[in-house]
């Protein structure tokens, strides 16, 4: 199926869309899934998930070591080389030691736009910890009502929250259909549509995703496939290689689901529509959902849930995308993969770094596991 | 020749033995702990030991561990067997040495003693609680989390509130894993015996601003093992008494850690442990001290926020506020307060590959303070533990380029 070209319109060009955006709308830079988003569409404003460019990081050189992941090193570039002008302001929430000190250099040296931190609880399994989940998310709704000049009401945040959750949904319902009827969509189409949901304006990208999820429940039926793939479900942080996927699919299989901060992670999980109190809604969504390894939800946790995820979406095997100098995946990894393995699904893991390094001997080592699974 | 045996006879700290003797008991109190039907508690270096010397639960440092394989030079063949279990090379070393460590009982002492249960306090680092869940799934034990909000520009009503809240939460896991009840009056005992500790403490470092300074700041990584284990007893109280005394009669007599102390410097991040022998007299033969450190001050950094009427209670701000656990800005206004108290020279940056939220941040520090007291600072690429990151010969270079800076500004200065 063909996707709408104003998907692939804003990956091909995010801060050129950004920029026009920012004629008619507010924008607020975010670097990670747990920026609640709903509170920054109830200000009115657009959440942009930045990734950062695939470039040589000199100006960020000067202000993070080598041993920094890309991500951390690519964001900062483009913000001291001016690259998103575009930004009214930027939100930092806690989780990793590398993104805590980055919003700390983001502060000092990035001075025309407003900085707001949001330092969420790194446990998730306490009564306290969601006490202070709310009273933080609360907080943040006041600081960023005061520095986008609008309040923010129960109903502002009831209108962001529909608006989320709209896309969930539809997320939801495509990334059902992928397993069920795996190369519906090409993988490098459902990066697309993982990325364009956290960059373009809400309202008009709720529209889109809702159209192409009936769109896809039209042709899954007869949906015939290629010639049995290997189902493989992907498992790790950011990625910023729409290649891997081509590769996977050339190496003869299918992108059956996934687990990536960048993907379906960000979109997993609906908030309570009903619940009267909204921001304690908001909080309690992103309590339970699947969680970044940065936060704690039980020391079995992620275990148990990933083999959950990849039955479910029937993986004959989980390739692990960790992004190098990204330390809690890192750590997660082995037990992970003792976890899986455990259960009989078979484990690849892929260090990446940005430049995506030795495409040929990746290609060979993932062609290698679909002959193996 | 035999003068100069004498001068450095002479220089060396004589506490330093009962130092070792009172470390020697406590491993070995910790490592018969299963005969003596005491508890083993292994908690991260930042986090309140106090309530645990309260519940006569023994604490155990796996990051004192680390530093001990570093220093042993062992760091290496443990980190490696980390890599083996599929641990990337780029964590921690400390991690990396201890989860190595565990299943073989490796290292410097055969390995740590067990534990029964892990308290993790993540005001240090969000690495040691990725390292406390491996460890509490290894062990299968309990495992208590201390979240300390990141406080990188204040600390706000509700984190205060929430880290509150755990301390309790923290009491009621100490009652579970003894079957005790908790002694608040003990608890008082071991708050004033922690905060005199802490003083004691902060009162031997501050010797060092004397000419020349009675102590380096690799004796200070030495003496730091009793503030970091064993805050909170009367032993700890009476060892840096001692310590104390020693360092008035060093000032007294003029007794300097390095025989010509020309050059003051400051050294910033934890140390390099299989290097320290060679660092320190590197800098010595260059009559450079490094007369003061961030690290060693991180256990005491956050007294004035504790009231010693009212430990339990206040802890929770002063444990959330030490040095890590704020921003890079606050941290610059810190490094510049010492480079002013302690009137060094040049401070001394270990970036340190395992410690990302002590490292990065660094070169803004580095700018700052250049911009704000003309101080210059070296940077040294390294790793605390893991040895194959250090470069003798490029670091030995970038020593010497720097002592020339110095020496280069001095004689301005004296024109």
């Amino acid at each position: 199926m063909k996707i709408h070209e104003d998907f692939s319109k804003i990956i091909h060009d995010p801060y050129g869309y950004a920029a026009n955006l920012n004629d008619e709308k507010k924008i607020v830079g975010t670097v990670c899934s747990y920026v609640p988003e709903e509170i920054i569409l109830a200000a009115g404003a657009t959440p942009f998930r930045l990734f950062g460019s695939f470039e040589k990081t000199r100006l960020a050189d000067a202000h993070l070591q080598s041993y920094g992941c890309s991500l951390a090193k690519g964001v900062l570039e483009d913000a001291l080389a001016g690259k998103l002008d575009f930004l009214d302001g930027v939100v930092f929430t806690h989780t990793c030691d590398t993104m805590q000190r980055l919003s700390d250099i983001w502060r000092i040296n990035v001075k025309d736009i407003f900085h707001l931190d949001v330092i969420l609880p790194v446990k998730l399994d306490t009564e306290s910890a969601r006490a202070y989940y709310r009273d933080v998310l609360q907080t943040f709704r006041v600081e960023l009502a005061e520095r986008l000049g609008v309040t923010i009401s129960d109903d502002d945040l009831r209108r962001g929250i529909v608006a989320s959750n709209r896309i969930r949904r539809a997320f939801g319902r495509i990334y059902d259909m992928t397993a069920q009827a795996p190369g519906i969509l090409q993988g490098e189409e459902l990066y697309m549509l993982d990325r364009a949901g956290m960059m373009m304006e809400r309202n008009r990208f709720a529209d889109l995703i809702e159209e192409t999820a009936n769109k896809l429940s039209e042709n899954v039926t007869n949906h015939t496939g290629a010639s049995a793939p290997k189902r493989i479900f992907l498992e790790g942080g950011i990625c910023n290689y729409p290649d891997i996927f081509n590769i996977i699919e050339e190496s003869g299989g299918v992108v059956a689901g996934d687990d990536l901060c960048t993907g379906f992670r960000y979109f997993s999980g609906l908030v309570d529509e009903t619940n009267p109190d909204p921001i304690l809604a908001i909080a309690d969504r992103y309590i339970r959902r699947i969680s970044c390894p940065a936060k704690h939800q039980g020391t079995t946790v992620r275990g148990e849930r990933l083999v959950e995820m990849a039955r479910e979406r029937q993986a004959q095997g989980v390739v692990f995308f960790l992004l190098k100098f990204c330390d809690p995946h890192a750590f997660d990894y082995p037990y992970l993969r003792d976890t899986l393995e455990k259960a009989g699904i078979p484990v690849l893991m892929v260090e990446v770094d940005d430049p995506l390094q030795g495409e040929g001997q990746l290609r060979t080592r993932l062609e290698a596991f679909m002959e193996m699974i | 020749m035999a003068q100069n045996d004498e001068g450095k006879e002479k220089r060396k700290i004589k506490a330093t033995g009962r130092m070792k003797e009172i470390m020697t008991s406590y491993y070995i109190d910790a490592k018969t702990a299963e005969q003596t039907g005491k508890k083993v508690a292994w908690i991260t270096s930042g986090g309140p030991v106090e309530p645990l010397i309260a519940m006569d639960i023994i604490p155990v440092y796996p990051e004192n561990h680390g530093a001990m394989i570093g220093s042993s030079k062992m760091g290496v063949d443990l980190c490696l067997k980390a890599e083996e279990m599929g641990y990337s090379s780029d964590l921690c070393s400390y991690a990396r040495s201890d989860i190595g460590c565990a299943p073989v009982s490796g290292g410097p002492i055969g390995g740590l003693p067990k534990p029964d249960m892990l308290v993790c306090c993540n005001n240090i680092c969000g690495t040691v609680l990725k390292w406390y869940e491996v460890q509490a799934r290894y062990f299968n034990i309990p495992l208590f989390i201390l979240d300390t909000p990141f406080t990188h520009v204040g600390f706000s009503a509700e984190a205060k509130n929430y880290v509150k809240r755990q301390i309790l939460e923290y009491i009621g896991f100490l009652e579970n894993a003894t079957g005790k009840k908790f002694d608040h009056d003990r608890m008082r005992e071991v708050g004033k015996l922690s905060l005199e500790g802490q003083r004691l403490w902060q009162a031997v470092l501050d010797m060092a601003v004397n000419r020349p300074s009675p102590l380096s700041a690799f004796d200070a990584f030495f003496h730091l093992a009793l503030i970091v284990t064993l805050r909170g007893t009367q032993q700890t109280v009476d060892y840096y008494k001692l310590l104390l005394d020693e360092m008035q009669e060093r000032v007294s007599q003029k007794i300097g850690a390095v025989a010509n102390e020309q050059y003051r410097l400051l050294w910033d991040n934890l140390p390099i442990w299989y290097r320290m022998k060679w660092l320190s007299d590197k800098f010595a033969a260059e009559n450079a001290c490094l007369v003061a450190d961030t690290y060693t001050t991180a256990w005491c950094g956050s007294m004035k926020y504790i009231r010693e009427d009212d430990f339990l209670d206040t802890m929770a701000e002063g444990y959330s506020r030490i040095y890590l656990n704020i921003g890079v800005d606050q941290m610059a206004d810190q490094v510049i307060a010492m480079a002013e108290k302690y009137a060094v020279d040049g401070i001394v940056m270990h970036s340190n590959r395992s410690c990302k939220p002590y490292s990065f941040g660094q070169y803004d520090i580095q700018r700052i303070v250049a911009e704000k007291t003309g101080i210059p600072t070296l940077m040294i690429e390294a790793d605390m533990v893991d040895a194959r990151n250090f470069s003798e010969g490029q670091v030995e270079t970038r020593i010497e380029a720097f002592i020339e800076v110095l020496k280069g500004k001095r004689r301005t200065l004296e024109k």
